[in-house]
């Protein structure tokens, strides 16, 4: 294990200097990057990224994944609007319903994957086509729109000076470093990537993680939504189409092994930031949104490359 | 996704009858639902049943079946590609490109079936000797192929395409030239994959990468060699889908690398690397035509085509792990 820290660390420092040289390249091109309110607002972009990607890592460290999470923001989306406005529900009930409805739509994906043995890759592709066309059968295109004054703080306002959302996601970097880092359920998770029938017969609850996490990717996909109807102050059933893809990549590119038993909290957290630092640079140095995207795609393939050339000692 | 407990290759020449039967089951499984739906809608409307719609049904997604043709190969042998909706959509615009701007019609075919095995070929490579995960490599590789083909063509429509060109319009005894390339190409590889020495050797890269290296495969020459035929079952996949109309928008499909990956795992090849046939994924293929056809057929609103599509991955997911474990 403790080849295995070394190696993480080193994946991390070689991130942290790789966003160094990033941050400091495009201070120097623009001087509108290093200003506080560009920060902050940046800040407020990667919440709904961030906030999913934590309990991802979970997810792949245990060597799953999930790719229906994009999905299910769409749909909790979806559900806040028919909730609220189709059923008649008072705004916060149909804010925790439909967060609810997320965490559901994750516990189906755990119980597909734990129960019938379908691997994650298949059981969340399914399950983003089925949560989509969800989404996308309720709404019948039809978006929803005239939220109270009051729901947008959470995507558009701010607490002491900081992004509502960005408080939120601290509070929850802070619980998934302290219960992936520090807890038995943390070992438990990696220990279940790492040899997942060593953990069974070494009596670790592998089957229960597992619905924990995957009902977690839920909710926490089901908050994004809401957060996201709150920043965008509209509805549609498309809303979050390819976010697993941004998701993933934070992950990876902080040092998580796709085959799980590798990872932690603090490299996707460094991860999101670079992703969002070259979005953001390479918008203010006038690269258009799509252009954007490739770099990300070609800095993704050049991590784990160099990450898989200096610690040559495990797989992936 | 390599390297895992897998059965042994389906539909070894050894297998009792019934055992035989049972390791086709996918194949017969998907048939059956074909049937079914067909019997089902037509009785609802007969109009389903016309020679035009099916027809339609056919033509119009042949382009499906011949990537997943390439895209099952890739999972068999333990992998997975999530960028070719994005190299379909990129190989098309160029194929449409060279075709308007004044280049030989054989070029425009062909140009994208070697740039499909140039790129993939690159992927496989990363894959193989750098031993990046294919999740991995293919995902950065979205990112840059969809990324790059939108910043540079702005997603423009590509028109005045020449007549001569549009391929997948062709007709051959009245049958129209996409359903030629879907039945030939999936009889084709499915031969191929069954006897030849190179079919053989991707069942056993997928099985397990480990026996096979002992037993003297070249798993890394052979993963290259795998992408990179996919690459150019991608190239022709564009072709048909670029010349199915009479202009081109220059942008990726959306969900097109989900569709695909969907009619390969629901024809039956496992994730997990090892076992399915081409067969099965240009069945499954044809199964989600023949869905998102008859939701029309029925007036049920096409915004519920995709609930529809994940509920039947899931139920035909469900129902192979369930046979598998009878078969154990």
């Amino acid at each position: 294990m403790t080849a295995n820290f070394r190696s993480l660390l080193r994946h991390e420092t070689i991130l942290a200097v790789l966003l160094v040289l990033v941050l400091g390249a495009l201070a120097t091109q623009s001087d509108r990057f290093f200003t506080t309110a560009n920060l902050l607002n940046q800040g407020r972009l990667m919440a709904e990224v961030g906030l999913v990607a934590l309990v991802m890592t979970f997810v792949i460290v245990t060597g799953g994944i999930d790719l229906s999470v994009g999905s299910i923001l769409g749909l909790t989306a979806i559900l806040l609007g028919v909730f609220w406005q189709n059923l008649g529900m008072p705004l916060p009930v149909a804010m925790v319903l439909a967060i609810i409805a997320g965490g559901i739509g994750g516990l189906v994906n755990g119980l597909i994957i734990t129960r019938f043995k379908v691997p994650p890759l298949i059981a969340t592709l399914a399950t983003l086509a089925l949560y989509r066309g969800l989404a996308e059968g309720i709404s019948q295109a039809r978006s929803v729109r005239g939220y109270p004054e009051w729901f947008y703080v959470l995507g558009q306002g701010d607490v002491w000076g900081v992004p509502t959302q960005l408080w939120i996601l601290g509070a929850l970097v802070i619980v998934a470093g302290v219960i992936l880092g520090l807890t038995t359920f943390g070992r438990a998770t990696y220990a279940t990537g790492a040899n997942e029938t060593g953990a069974r017969f070494s009596g670790i609850g592998v089957d229960r993680a597992k619905l924990l996490i995957y009902t977690a990717s839920g909710l926490v996909a089901g908050l994004a939504g809401v957060i996201f109807v709150s920043r965008v102050s509209t509805t549609r059933s498309d809303m979050g189409t390819g976010l697993e893809l941004d998701v993933i990549t934070a992950v990876v590119l902080g040092g998580t092994s796709i085959f799980g038993g590798r990872g932690t909290i603090i490299g996707t957290v460094l991860g999101l930031i670079l992703m969002q630092a070259l979005k953001n640079g390479l918008a203010l140095s006038g690269v258009k949104g799509d252009g954007t995207i490739v770099v990300i795609g070609l800095v993704l393939i050049l991590a784990i490359v160099a990450s898989n050339i200096f610690s040559r000692d495990g797989e992936g | 996704m390599s390297a895992s407990l897998s059965t042994a290759p389906r539909a070894a020449p050894a297998m009792r009858p019934w055992k035989r039967i049972a390791a086709y089951g996918q194949e017969f499984i998907l048939l059956g639902a074909i049937l079914a739906l067909c019997i089902v809608v037509g009785i609802v409307n007969p109009r389903f049943l016309g020679a035009n719609n099916l027809t339609n049904i056919f033509a119009g997604n042949a382009y499906i079946a011949v990537a997943a043709i390439g895209m099952s190969l890739v999972i068999i042998s333990g992998h997975i590609d999530v960028a070719v909706g994005s190299l379909i959509g990129v190989l098309a615009t160029v194929s449409g490109l060279l075709a308007v701007n004044g280049y030989p019609i054989w070029l425009a075919w062909l140009a994208p079936i070697v740039i499909g095995v140039i790129v993939n070929a690159g992927v496989g490579s990363l894959v193989a000797y750098l031993r990046i995960p294919s999740i991995v490599v293919t995902l950065g590789m979205l990112s840059i192929l969809k990324g790059g083909l939108i910043s540079i063509t702005s997603g423009a429509w590509i028109t005045n395409l020449p007549e001569n060109y549009l391929i997948a319009q062709f007709r051959l005894f009245g049958i129209p030239s996409p359903v030629w390339f879907m039945v030939i190409l999936t009889a084709l590889v499915a031969l191929w994959m069954r006897y030849s020495a190179f079919g053989r050797t991707i069942y056993a890269i997928g099985g397990n990468v480990e026996a096979a290296r002992v037993a003297g495969i070249r798993v890394e020459r052979s993963t290259v060699l795998v992408f990179a035929i996919h690459g150019a079952f991608a190239g022709i996949a564009a072709v048909l889908f670029a010349t199915q109309l009479q202009v081109i928008q220059s942008t990726v499909p959306p969900n097109l690398e989900l569709t695909v990956i969907t009619a390969s795992v629901v024809g039956g090849v496992s994730i997990l690397g090892g076992t399915g046939t081409v067969i099965g994924s240009t069945l499954a293929a044809i199964l989600f035509a023949a869905i998102a056809s008859s939701l029309i057929f029925l007036n049920v609103s096409a915004y519920w085509l995709r609930s529809v599509q994940g509920l039947l991955i899931l139920i035909t997911v469900l129902a192979d792990m369930a046979r598998r474990r009878r078969l154990r």
